[in-house]
């Protein structure tokens, strides 16, 4: 993508293969890691020429606070309070005086410089072992101003990767359908925002119904449906030049678009005479393949990472529920057999797991299991919550969640929520207005 | 299996005369269910005079009841009178089911209509068919009467 503007220059130390702390992502963590977040040092000249371009007091502190604030909701960190730290930020980040971070109980401690270059923004960062009093990482790269935010994104991620073992998911955006007005007469637009709720842009003006939007894995590309002159169907929007169009030429209803992991097809469904099938396009020969045959609703497809198999849902069997079949529409079977409806079926992007929604006895859950079924586990429980969508590296799912109105219809709002595959560390993602069907991005930068 | 239906829908029944007579307390409501289809007036708006515009369905359910069933009769009735007039029918769900198989249910409603009223000798050049799934109630009430309301298929005036 032309606009990624980040280039990792400096490789100050390499890596080493071996760390002493580390974290456990693989169970609800009780115990975040303390960590101390020194604010990124800056000259007075670079200060003030950021402060020009950027109207930010100290883009150093801006930077540190981005990261903090992503450690923290990670549920993974806990970041000390700033008020403790003894050393200078400048001459942490030459050789940090480890006894002093011991002091304060960190385990890990995130030190840094900023500076104006050419025009440019530069950062160099480092990671301490405190315990060890040693270096773990050290990492610089130059960017366009602008880029700050990410910055602090990309420092997330490369920390969170260091001490996880695992890829981070910070440098991302979520596309949704941002809400307003009454229940009855809801107005949506298409929104889009940094994964810690910053940035928020509307992509649409809220003159026609909009819904279910999903971004494309390998592009900026996002697919959703619009009731674009009240005919519902899927489009294709570009949200870097804004361009959209209607995918394929159906004759009825076409909704549920996902894209294929290689981003080159659209999977949907089309309805007609009351039945609703799963299709398939391929957006560069536009060839359409019908997927599924059969008198039931088949719908909400989702590939499993390698392209192999789809999941969907069905009411075939009289009730919603949750089946895999291959790609090209054989071998189909039934994997949900608990007790309730099951739809949504989202395959995780590291192919063990399918996330649903699951409704049961009046109340609503979302949930996860293998893919032959097996293994089912849920993770909240409330009145109304749908759509889970995978973190990239699927170790975190957004949903939105709709409240009971009362007796008089009073107290509609619906928000998006994020959860940690552990069933912990559930948390209400900020947005300006009421949101739904959010689909998060694969990470901006590799 | 017919007998778990049959009982699930007694069920029914009395969980929705329990929840009926729960709101006649808390608050007077001129609507009531038969299982759990509306069958009162409240939302109801006339195409012509004694046609009503729409038709309830149970939950999950497309099948027509035999109250939709006049009220189709009805309205292929005012159609052949008035051969000029197109129509919509567009579907609706209530909130409680995933919004993309809700589409789909409104979808599977509205077809449910449009092929009654073919049966009456309404041809299908006069009707589209147009699912909003549960985007939009009628009634913004979380209670199994506002659900009742929302399960609908109503018939628009297309011209």
């Amino acid at each position: 993508m032309k606009n990624f503007l980040i280039t990792l220059i400096i490789i100050l130390i390499p890596v080493k293969s071996f760390g002493l702390i580390e974290v456990d992502i693989t169970r609800g963590n009780l115990n975040p890691l303390p960590i101390a977040v020194s604010p990124l040092s800056i000259d007075e000249e670079s200060r003030k020429n950021f402060e020009n371009i950027l109207k930010k007091k100290n883009v150093g502190s801006e930077i540190s606070s981005i990261v903090e604030n992503n450690l923290k909701v990670s549920g993974l960190f806990n970041p000390l309070n700033k008020d403790a730290f003894l050393q200078e930020p400048d001459i942490a980040n030459l050789k940090p005086r480890f006894e002093d971070w011991n002091l304060i109980k960190a385990q890990a401690l995130i030190t840094g410089k900023v500076s104006y270059v050419e025009e440019k923004l530069r950062v160099e960062f480092r990671l301490w072992d405190v315990l060890a009093g040693k270096e773990m990482m050290a990492l610089a790269f130059t960017t366009v101003p602008n880029n700050w935010r990410r910055v602090g994104h990309i420092i997330t991620d490369k920390v969170y990767e260091r001490l996880t073992g695992e890829k981070g998911y910070f440098d991302t955006r979520i596309i949704y359908v941002a809400e307003e007005g009454p229940k009855t007469q809801r107005v949506k637009k298409l929104a889009i925002m940094d994964q810690d709720g910053a940035n928020n842009k509307f992509l649409t003006l809220g003159n026609e119904l909009v819904l279910t939007p999903r971004f494309n894995p390998t592009s900026q590309m996002v697919t959703y449906l619009s009731y674009f002159r009240n005919l519902p169907r899927v489009y294709l929007l570009d949200i870097e030049t804004g361009t959209q169009e209607v995918v394929g030429d159906f004759p009825g209803m076409t909704f549920a678009p996902r894209f294929s992991p290689d981003g080159k097809k659209i999977i949907m469904s089309f309805a007609k005479d009351g039945n609703s099938e799963i299709y398939t396009m391929d957006l560069e020969n536009r060839i359409v393949e019908k997927i599924t045959n059969h008198p039931s609703i088949d719908t909400s497809p989702s590939y499993s990472p390698d392209g192999k198999f789809i999941s969907f849902n069905s009411d075939r069997s009289g009730y919603q529920q949750i089946y895999v079949m291959r790609n090209d529409g054989s071998n189909v079977k039934r994997i949900s057999f608990g007790k309730g409806i099951y739809g949504t079926p989202v395959w995780s992007p590291r192919g063990d797991l399918i996330a649903f929604t699951k409704l049961h006895k009046g109340k609503f859950y979302i949930g996860v299991m293998r893919t032959d079924g097996s293994g089912e586990r849920l993770l909240t429980e409330n009145f109304y919550q749908e759509a889970p969508s995978w973190s990239p590296n699927g170790r975190v799912l957004i949903f939105y969640r709709e409240t009971k109105t009362d007796s008089k219809g009073k107290g509609f709002s619906a928000k998006l929520w994020s959860i940690d595959l552990t069933g912990y560390n559930e948390r209400q993602v900020p947005t300006p207005t009421d949101g739904s069907d959010p689909s998060w991005s694969s990470l901006l930068s590799n | 299996m017919k007998l778990s239906k049959i009982l699930k829908n007694g069920f029914l029944i009395v969980f929705a005369c329990l929840a009926l007579s729960a709101c006649a307390t808390s608050k007077k409501s001129t609507g009531q269910m038969q299982g759990d289809v509306y069958t009162g007036t409240d939302t109801v708006e006339y195409l012509a005079s004694g046609v009503p515009d729409r038709v309830f369905f149970a939950t999950n359910e497309s099948v027509l009841t035999t109250a939709s069933r006049e009220t189709l009769r009805k309205q292929a009735a005012w159609l052949r009178k008035n051969s000029k007039i197109t129509i919509v029918l567009e579907g609706h769900a209530d909130e409680r089911g995933t919004r993309e198989y809700n589409l789909a249910l409104g979808e599977r409603r509205a077809n449910a209509a449009k092929d009654y009223l073919m049966t009456y000798g309404i041809s299908s050049d006069r009707i589209s068919v147009l699912s909003y799934g549960k985007e939009r109630p009628v009634d913004s009430g979380s209670n199994p009467l506002a659900w009742s309301k929302n399960r609908r298929s109503v018939t628009v005036k297309a011209n």
